[in-house]
């Protein structure tokens, strides 16, 4: 556009160029307002999303006549752990063909296999590969450990072991914990690992420790495993929130390795001395009892001094009379 | 088959050693082995072998050390072919020069025509590096380490790992974190293969956190910066590697020969510079600034300037002015009694000042510490960070625990396995004695004591069950003990709890327990540096030391 001469406003745009400007910075602004009001509308107070739609219990159904918890002695730790699931019904009673199965062994700690802080190796290797042969799609063994986890995972030996015959052995990574309300009584919206929620079958796989707060650490103790965020909180309603979780989870199988002992300074234990050969798995599909059965048989703890195992028979998790189960008690030569 | 130009093999021979460089660099982390059950765990590289070559890490620790720490001898590697050939090390191989060079060739407003000529002529601030080696050399013999804080190595790796990568890590897995979540699953697979990819090599396995890493990026950024300006300035004018291998490099046999009836003037040598030398026609070359780098003889287009043995031409030295050396050598003199002469060498030493485990005692610990960060760097509890004021001026950014960060790990030495000087010394899991059968015998290694702070502690002052930190205690038996006790809660019932007491004789300082402890903010059981084994005097047992 060339400026006419003489032309008074030869400074200002024409009528129509005017206008066209006019409706950008008119369009603009109302689009602005526009937003904002929308925003304005939309503001809640931000909260983390809880995942509500969890899978809840991984039990199968009780057989009439097969033993409830199988008890087993004898020296080598694999075939124990093959023997115990056997006399239960085996494998395939609790596995079908396509599951995918979590085993949570204890791999809290950074001590190696001799110093019995962390479930024994061999067994962990041999419920793998048990339930790999009837079928199961895929077999997690993970645990959230206490001590760094890279190190837990390598020095127990567990990693190692459980990946040589086929299991998926998966470290807490932190970017995988998702926040679920667990509706138990104490424990209620907490941060969870991923893989515990979207399992089909669950086995849980702890190793009999000494307890400082509970005199022993056992089945349920081991729950605390999957949970991330501030878990050292639990201990102040210690017997609640492991029937909170025990109760969220119903495992399909309990298998408490009883076969090194740290009878003082659990859970980290750390000295030989403190740890004592008992060449003992104890199986049962009732997490109830065969904490009560080991407790008592180890330590000699009764009912009186783990008040959980009331609790959780409370709440229809299973039973602490052991003694009315029906027991499978076999000694390997 | 033709050789490549040297300035391409220069090239090649940059980027070989700078992927060596930063490949190690991302192997000084533990990350586990699911295939391997070794009790003992080491890193399977020689992570700190670029401060193996480097003269002047060995130089200031044979000053403060009177001898030469393990793997430090690899030094006369770059050492000795230096004084024969000049600082090739600084053009070919220094990974830190090699950033500088590329920033340094990047276009920039402040370096154009005649400007960028101008800027490449040898200047006499270029001397600047040498009155700083000769400060530093002369702290280091009077006992101080503080040469880390400007040698390259150190600068390069404490930039990289306690900013620049963790930056990086947090804002790698945010971008992942959003890929991985999108409403798409196309994007998520990708995002899903991204991970994978860069989850093997670059992402840690925890986000590292580390105290003054926006500093420690900001000095780092600034330096590169001032490549805008004047082409490695860092390497001409600060860089005391860079000095000392000039002065070692006084009598090399190999030189540049300007052959005065090529020259036109054109100047074009000055072009690509790198050590600011002189290669132009009518002044001497300065071969104590030069890095062999031969854009000089690449880009002469009269074929002027060449590099050959024992040259007859005359070239200028360091050029070193008397008074400003003088005035170098009592600055660094001066350095330690001025830095020393506070509270916290006399009986006053800062409570949180915990080393890591093997450290020397503080007065060797800070001659040998050159600051470099390898320790923090590899620690999988990220629990050393490089210290504020802890340790007083001198000790800025040498290691210290930071409890509620992460905790010594029992059954580690990670930190006294790289540490490249000896302030770590070298130990293994077993001489640190933290789970090892008491009938052995070995006293274990103390980085301090854990006290209590019983009106912040659960059973102690809320009647409130929890003793976390007797589960975590890591010693066998536990220096954490309980006792039951009879409390009374708000409601004036009459409760059983278990009160944690603490054994010093037993606790290593590893500070487990401050770590777990559920009080977040200021937790109610923390460690202090008393008691730790490498001091003689910082102590409170009469006879614990014997035990």
């Amino acid at each position: 556009m060339t400026p006419k001469l003489l032309d008074v406003d030869a400074n200002t745009l024409n009528r129509r160029d005017a206008l066209i400007k006019l409706l950008r910075v008119a369009g603009a602004s109302a689009g602005a307002t526009g937003l904002a009001f929308w925003l304005s509308q939309h503001s809640i107070r931000p909260q983390a999303a809880v995942e509500n739609a969890v899978k809840h219990g991984h039990t199968v159904p009780p057989s009439p006549t097969l033993p409830e918890m199988a008890i087993i002695h004898g020296e080598d730790p694999s075939l124990l752990a093959r023997q115990a699931v056997e006399e239960l019904g085996g494998m395939r009673r609790f596995v079908s063909r396509g599951d995918v199965v979590l085993v949570k062994p204890n791999i809290g700690w950074d001590r190696t296999p001799e110093q019995a802080a962390n479930t024994n190796p061999d067994v962990v290797a041999a419920i793998v590969q048990q339930c790999l042969e009837v079928g199961a799609k895929r077999v997690i063994v993970t645990d959230v450990s206490c001590n760094e986890a890279r190190r837990c995972f390598q020095r127990s030996g567990i990693a190692e072991a459980a990946q040589r015959v086929g299991a998926e052995v998966m470290l807490p990574d932190p970017s995988r914990f998702k926040d679920v309300d667990l509706q138990g009584e104490v424990v209620r919206e907490w941060q969870v690992f991923e893989p515990f929620l979207n399992v089909d079958k669950v086995i849980n796989l702890p190793i009999a420790k000494h307890h400082g707060l509970t005199g022993a650490t056992l089945g349920m103790k081991n729950w605390y495993g999957m949970l991330g965020g501030q878990r050292n909180q639990l201990h102040q309603k210690i017997h609640e929130s492991l029937v909170d979780l025990a109760d969220f989870v119903r495992p399909t199988l309990t298998i408490i390795d009883c076969y090194r002992v740290l009878l003082r300074n659990g859970p980290t234990g750390g000295n030989l001395e403190d740890v004592a050969v008992k060449k003992m798995l104890v199986a049962s599909t009732d997490p109830v009892a065969v904490d009560a059965y080991v407790a008592n048989a180890i330590w000699n703890l009764g009912v009186d001094s783990l008040p959980y195992l009331q609790l959780a028979a409370k709440r229809g998790l299973g039973t602490y009379e052991f003694e009315k189960l029906r027991t499978q008690v076999k000694t390997l030569s | 088959m033709r050789l490549p130009k040297p300035t391409r093999l220069r090239l090649y021979s940059q980027i070989l050693f700078f992927t060596i460089f930063v490949w190690l660099l991302l192997c000084t982390e533990f990350r586990g082995s699911l295939r391997d059950s070794a009790s003992e765990i080491r890193l399977p590289y020689p992570v700190g072998l670029f401060f193996q070559l480097d003269p002047l890490v060995a130089l200031s620790n044979a000053l403060a050390g009177h001898a030469l720490y393990r793997g430090l001898l690899w030094c006369l590697l770059i050492l000795v072919p230096t004084m024969f050939i000049g600082r090739f090390f600084c053009g070919w191989i220094c990974p830190l020069g090699s950033i500088h060079h590329f920033f340094g060739s990047l276009k920039s407003e402040r370096k154009r025509g005649k400007q960028l000529l101008e800027s490449n002529r040898y200047k006499r601030w270029q001397t600047t590096k040498y009155y700083i080696l000769a400060a530093s050399v002369v702290a280091a013999l009077l006992g101080t380490g503080i040469v880390g804080w400007i040698d390259p190595f150190s600068f390069l790796v404490r930039s990289l790992s306690m900013s620049v990568l963790p930056a990086t890590n947090y804002g790698l897995q945010t971008a992942l974190g959003l890929l991985e979540h999108s409403r798409l699953s196309f994007i998520r697979a990708v995002g899903g293969v991204l991970h994978f990819v860069s989850g093997s090599v670059l992402l840690s396995f925890k986000q590292p956190y580390f105290r003054q890493g926006i500093w420690l990026g900001l000095i780092f950024l600034f330096v590169l910066a001032l490549n805008f300006r004047i082409t490695r300035f860092w390497c001409r004018a600060i860089c005391p590697l860079g000095a000392l291998l000039g002065i070692v490099s006084r009598w090399s046999v190999l030189g540049l020969v300007k052959k005065p009836e090529h020259c036109n003037d054109c100047n074009r040598c000055l072009l690509r510079c790198q050590g600011g030398d002189d290669p132009v026609g009518g002044v001497p070359w300065h071969q104590p600034e030069c890095h062999l780098c031969l854009n000089c003889v690449d880009e002469c287009p009269e074929r002027g300037l060449q590099f050959q043995f024992f040259p007859a031409q005359k070239t200028a030295g360091t050029n070193l002015q008397r008074r400003k050396v003088i005035t170098g050598l009592a600055a660094g003199a001066a350095l330690i009694p001025v830095m020393r002469s506070t509270p916290g060498f006399a009986a006053a030493r800062h409570e949180r000042l915990l080393r890591p485990p093997g450290s020397v005692d503080e007065e060797f610990f800070l001659s040998r510490c050159i600051r470099c960060g390898e320790c923090m760097k590899v620690c999988p509890n990220n629990a050393l960070q490089p210290a504020s004021g802890e340790a007083g001026i001198e000790g800025l950014w040498t290691p210290v625990l930071v409890p509620r960060l992460g905790y010594c790990e029992t059954s580690c030495v990670l930190c006294s396995q790289v540490c490249p000087t000896g302030a770590i010394w070298e130990i293994t899991a077993k001489e640190k004695g933290w789970s090892v059968d008491v009938s052995s015998g070995i006293k274990p290694v103390r980085l301090g004591t854990a006290f209590y702070d019983r009106g912040r502690c659960l059973p102690w002052a809320m009647a409130t069950d929890c003793i976390v930190c007797e589960e975590w205690c890591p010693t066998s038996p536990k220096a954490i003990y309980l006792r039951p006790a009879e409390v009374i809660d708000a409601a004036g019932n009459v409760k059983q709890v278990k009160q944690p007491y603490l054994d010093p004789s037993r606790c290593v300082g590893c500070g487990a327990c401050e770590h777990a402890c559920p009080v977040q903010d200021r937790p109610a059981v923390y460690v202090t540096s008393v008691g730790e084994s490498r001091s003689r005097s910082n102590q409170i047992l009469l006879n614990r030391r014997k035990a």
